[in-house]
């Protein structure tokens, strides 16, 4: 029994979420190869090769691979997940995108967002906005799984094992690649950061979001926002904490001016400390804050700065 | 050109949900049941189409027991042409859903398939993928921007870090995300004309789809409760704490 893990990659640059995919993928107890599926991703196989507990590195470099269209990705893991008892991605846009698709076309019911792994065949995941958590049993021979890569922690790193270059044949007549547009930052990424201060509607504007990048900077945190900030226009939409916006789960979580909804919660109350500055002390969000600040945040957030 | 739109009836999205008392599952007696927020900006979406001369028809279905014909009369009064319900009590998964929906997708060809991207129920996000694969379509999965021109779907996607924009050759799936539009509300006439549109019934185990479990609910639990917190009084504390107490900033 072995498992199959999907890398994810950007850019030519392993990201993060792949060690975690692998540590969930170790308590299968099984041999975990990764397959890198794309174009010119040389680079990325060599990256997936290091981490602890991988013992292949399948590596398909191809044109029609390249920005990892659903279409043809998902033709390309069908043809390798014969003698794989589960395949796993983590639940990122790329993987959601592309494992529900890999799943149908093996005729397999898939298990989405998995946090913990019961046994080979159970797994735990939240359902309703996290306000429920389901452990469910896959009554089926091969499993499609997708892992909620903040609910585990990365796996370390080894000594390189071989990567080894499959010839592929996929091709893709029904969908191209027309263009991307990504939103710039020097700051670490969302899913990945240690430290993540959010904007919400209470920060009024997209200017004021410059009140928490001082803070950011001292911290070295991300930025995220609420999906009220997000649909006001403050801020783009992949800076969107939530059910319908990135999950994430670092050690401290600041929320400022967000109330504190059921779809907001469910992307960060997993974090080890939660503050929450809000004028309202009403405000839902102080019910899960360790350290509720009720103060107007323009006052407060320059303050704050200056403490750090 | 026609277009399908699969809605499904979900809690209301305001509603917290409770789990019940034997962990069976979440309880759902007398709790408000609405559309899913995602189908509700799919079927804005087909109507937009509509209303610029792109769709000729706009067909509704949901699939589950007889109450899913409440939103499917919601669906006809925001403008939809006519509604099909593949009625069931079975609980279904994505995977027995999209098989359904393929089935009908074969009688009825539409150019274009439109969900949400996800329910807010299971959260699975899985059936447009599931359903594209099926009917060997290709798709454009959480889409904030759709143009059909063509015959193709040009759609921009809400990925991690951006966006991304492909171009699909029709017929086509296309999953919504929360920023493709604003749902309109129906108003009162139309929900008195959406009662004399057709309301199409079909038994789900006529369309040769096997319906059995393929992943059993094993325990459905609260998730862990979080300590109360406390209340600082100032930045100073606030910092204070942080640095001796909760050990996160140095």
């Amino acid at each position: 029994m072995s498992v199959l893990v999907i890398a994810e990659h950007e850019n030519g640059v392993l990201k993060p979420e792949t060690a975690k995919v692998v540590h969930a993928a170790s308590k299968l107890g099984a041999e975990i190869h990764v397959l890198v599926a794309g174009h010119n991703v040389g680079s990325v196989a060599e990256a997936a090769a290091q981490i602890a507990g991988v013992t292949a590195v399948k590596l398909a470099d191809d044109g029609a691979l390249d920005h990892q269209l659903a279409e043809s990705t998902a033709d390309l893991v069908i043809t390798l997940a014969e003698g794989y008892s589960h395949v796993l991605a983590a639940a990122s846009t790329t993987g959601k995108n592309i494992m529900p698709r890999v799943a149908a076309l093996l005729d397999k019911s898939q298990i989405s967002e998995i946090v913990d792994v019961v046994d080979a065949d159970t797994f735990m995941r939240p359902i309703y906005a996290g306000n429920a958590i389901a452990t469910v049993k896959s009554l089926e021979a091969q499993k499609v799984i997708t892992v909620r890569a903040s609910a585990f922690d990365a796996a370390g790193e080894q000594a390189p094992v071989a990567v080894e270059s499959l010839t592929t044949s996929v091709e893709n007549t029904s969908s191209s690649f027309v263009g991307v547009e990504q939103t710039e930052s020097e700051r670490p990424e969302l899913t990945a950061a240690p430290v993540v201060i959010s904007g919400g509607r209470g920060m009024q504007n997209g200017e004021n979001f410059s009140l928490l990048e001082g803070i950011a900077d001292k911290l070295g945190a991300a930025i995220g926002a609420s999906r009220a900030a997000v649909d006001a226009g403050f801020v783009p939409n992949d800076m969107q904490v939530g059910q319908t916006g990135k999950i994430v789960a670092p050690d401290l979580y600041i929320a400022v001016g967000i109330s504190g909804a059921i779809q907001h919660l469910a992307g960060m109350k997993d974090s080890k400390v939660i503050v929450a500055i809000n004028k309202d002390p009403e405000a839902p969000i102080f019910q899960v804050a360790d350290y509720g600040l009720v103060a107007d945040l323009f006052e407060v957030l320059p303050q704050f700065e200056q403490a750090l | 050109m026609k277009v399908l739109v699969p809605i499904k009836r979900v809690i209301d999205y305001n509603v917290k949900a409770r789990v019940k008392a034997d962990n069976s599952d979440v309880d759902l007696a007398n709790v408000k049941m609405a559309m899913n927020p995602f189908c509700e900006i799919a079927v804005e979406e087909a109507i937009r189409l509509k209303e610029a001369g792109t769709a000729s028809e706009v067909i509704a279905v949901s699939i589950g027991d007889k109450a899913c014909q409440e939103q499917l009369r919601t669906a006809l009064a925001l403008g939809a042409d006519k509604a099909i319900h593949i009625e069931t009590d079975a609980k279904l998964e994505s995977l027995h859903v999209a098989k359904l929906l393929a089935k009908l997708v074969e009688q009825e060809s539409p150019e274009l398939v439109i969900l949400g991207k996800q329910s807010i129920d299971s959260d699975n996000n899985q059936t447009g993928q599931m359903l594209a694969a099926l009917t060997k379509r290709p798709q454009g999965t959480f889409a904030s921007k759709v143009e059909i021109a063509d015959g193709k779907a040009v759609v921009t996607r809400e990925v991690d870090g951006g966006l991304q924009t492909v171009a699909l050759n029709l017929p086509a799936v296309v999953t919504t995300d929360l920023r493709l539009n604003e749902p309109r509300y129906a108003s009162l006439p139309n929900i008195m004309k959406a009662k004399r549109k057709p309301l199409d019934v079909i038994a789900a185990d006529t369309l040769g789809v096997d319906l059995a479990p393929r992943v059993e609910l094993v325990r459905v639990a609260e998730p862990a409760k979080r300590e109360a917190g406390i209340v600082v009084e100032s930045v100073e504390e606030l910092v204070n704490k942080l640095k001796t107490e909760a050990k996160v900033i140095s």
